[in-house]
């Protein structure tokens, strides 16, 4: 029997707390992967990890409307009806605030207002390393980001499937919202980074919740971990209580920026405290995921 | 006035740099805090104002009279989300997908449909002498947060100035917290991550017309592109503040804000000053 695709996400809740510095040094560990940054409000995975670009994709969220100066007669009842506040004076649709859902075209009396495609985004398939890496540019100020995550994972499977890829490493966006949950559904083990900050504990809470309430197994980072010893037993006991395992420790290291700067993934740019921690982190992730498998 | 506050990135300093200058400002007009991050709201965290009021935020959803239904499939048709699907000629309805557009209660040819309020989420409400707060706290599992936002937005009218904590990002919850603001505080870090991601905020506040300021957090040194993005966009720094493990390091027993005041006093003065000079001017 052929093995199933294993998807791994990294989430945090909280931004900042060093997701894709974890993520893209996995990509870098990880034998046989295909990486997906699903953070496609501000994916920040590409400037890590050197990448040539093999395909890019135009990606279409939703329609938007577009009255015809012709054929309106100004009587007003697109304003009245759209819930959005998107039809301005006199009369023409505001792009970012229109949700596509054509019910001013639906009642305009004088059928002047048309759905017309519009390119929200774009899907980019790229090489690092020689294996597939996923990422996409969102047009600024555009909805569908959910839509446009769960468009990269689709891809990113079929691409797996195609070329016998068995892991797929996501990096997620934060918070808890659409993106968030189209990158973590479906994905056989969610990574949270979190870090012993009063922010860092609270959006853990939350992150926690969303993982419990899609029943997707979970485990815990702590990045930053010396920082604060009382946050840090803080993250511990909020772990317990959930029976959620934390598997890895990663102290405050300024190499972690340093590589950032240098345009590189922090296992290969140093061999520091944070640099071993990870490669650590990853060996365990690893074990956990082959558990997964063995079931 | 309104000033929203945003980075892109997530972690930059928002919720601080936001909660401090709140507290600030309050000194010497009527200020309010709208936290709209509603995924993670955290700026109470550091402003420990008593929660005094709560409620909830609902959206419309359809609901189908199934006695009244035909099963004709026109709400089917008009819904552009999916949210409603016919199952054997009925309709079923998909909540967390819902736009609350209203399309289908308006295309059903029997009026079979009526809309039911569905809640998201709560806004929690308090003031703290001229301080007041408000936030948008989203329920666990639910996708769409703009409503939340949108609501946040309508506290504290009376305040003279309203500060607005954004969201991570550069999506449409960026735009909704963003709009009608006459002002945007970008907080970036001197770092490729911070740089890239506040261009993107840069970029959302140009599209709604907003001027900017930029405040520089989490200084350790230096970094070229985001120095001569700032020089060449003609955008005011504001302040720079350097990286302070200190600030990471407290506490829910420390106050955090007192700490700001005292250790970077004169960098959320300048902040203040140069958004209250602005309107007067």
């Amino acid at each position: 029997m052929k093995p199933s695709i294993q998807q791994l996400a990294i989430v945090s809740g909280k931004g900042g707390t060093g997701k894709t510095s974890i993520a893209a040094s996995f990509a870098k560990l990880a034998n046989q992967r295909i990486v997906v940054d699903c953070d496609v409000d501000a994916s920040n995975m590409p400037l890590v990890l050197p990448h040539t670009i093999i395909q890019e994709i135009p990606f279409f969220g939703e329609k938007k409307a577009v009255i015809s100066q012709d054929r309106c007669r100004g009587c007003g009842d697109c304003v009245i009806y759209c819930r959005f506040n998107a039809i301005k004076d006199f009369y023409v649709v505001e792009p970012v605030l229109c949700e596509g859902c054509a019910v001013c075209a639906m009642m305009c009396p004088y059928e002047a207002i048309d759905m017309v495609e519009h390119q929200s985004g774009t899907v980019v398939i790229s090489q690092s390393d020689g294996q597939p890496f996923l990422y996409a540019n969102m047009g600024i100020g555009e909805g569908n980001s959910g839509k446009l995550v769960s468009e990269l994972r689709e891809k990113a499977k079929s691409i797996a499937e195609e070329e016998n890829y068995n892991l797929i490493i996501i990096d997620g966006p934060p918070g808890i919202g659409c993106p968030v949950i189209a990158s973590i559904t479906g994905t056989t083990h969610v990574l949270i980074v979190t870090e012993p900050t009063i922010s860092g504990i609270h959006d853990l809470e939350r992150i926690v919740q969303l993982t419990q309430h899609f029943r997707i197994p979970s485990s815990v980072c702590i990045n930053k971990s010396d920082i604060s010893a009382e946050n840090r037993q803080l993250i511990m006991d909020i772990c317990n209580k959930n029976n959620i395992p934390v598997i890895g420790t990663i102290p405050y290291d300024e190499d972690v920026i340093r590589a950032q700067i240098a345009g590189k993934t922090v296992v290969e740019y140093s061999e520091g405290s944070a640099s071993q921690e990870i490669t650590k982190l990853w060996q365990t992730v690893q074990t956990m995921l082959q558990a997964t498998i063995a079931k | 006035m309104n000033i929203a506050i945003a980075s892109g990135k997530g972690g930059t300093g928002k919720t601080t740099l936001s909660a401090t200058l709140a507290f600030y400002a309050s000194q010497f007009q009527t200020t309010a805090l709208l936290d709209c991050d509603v995924e993670e709201p955290d700026a109470n965290l550091l402003l420990k104002i008593n929660v005094e009021n709560r409620y909830p935020v609902n959206v419309l959803i359809p609901q189908v009279d199934m006695d009244a239904c035909t099963g004709c499939g026109k709400c089917q048709k008009v819904c552009q989300y999916n949210a409603i699907v016919l199952i054997k000629a009925r309709p079923l309805v998909l909540p967390e997908l819902c736009h609350s557009c209203g399309g289908c209660y308006l295309a059903c040819p029997e009026h079979a449909i009526k809309e039911i309020p569905r809640p998201i989420g709560t806004i929690e409400t308090g003031n703290s002498n001229n301080l007041f707060y408000a936030a948008g706290v989203l329920n666990i599992g639910e996708h769409i947060t703009t409503p939340l936002i949108d609501e946040v937005k309508k506290e504290h009218r009376h305040a003279t100035l309203r500060i607005i904590d954004a969201p991570p990002g550069s999506s449409c919850p960026v735009i909704h917290a963003m709009e009608h603001s006459d002002f945007v505080i970008l907080v970036a870090e001197p770092t490729p991550f911070g740089f890239h991601d506040v261009v993107l905020a840069y970029q959302v506040a140009k599209s709604l017309s907003i001027p900017c300021g930029i405040v520089i957090n989490n200084m350790v040194e230096e970094y070229e592109p985001l120095r001569n993005f700032i020089h060449n966009e003609n955008i005011p720094l504001l302040a720079t503040i350097p990286h302070d493990i200190n600030i990471a390091r407290s506490t829910t027993q420390d106050n955090l804000i007192d700490y700001m005041i005292s250790n970077y006093g004169q960098h959320i003065q300048n902040i203040y000053e140069y958004c209250t000079n602005r309107v007067i001017l």
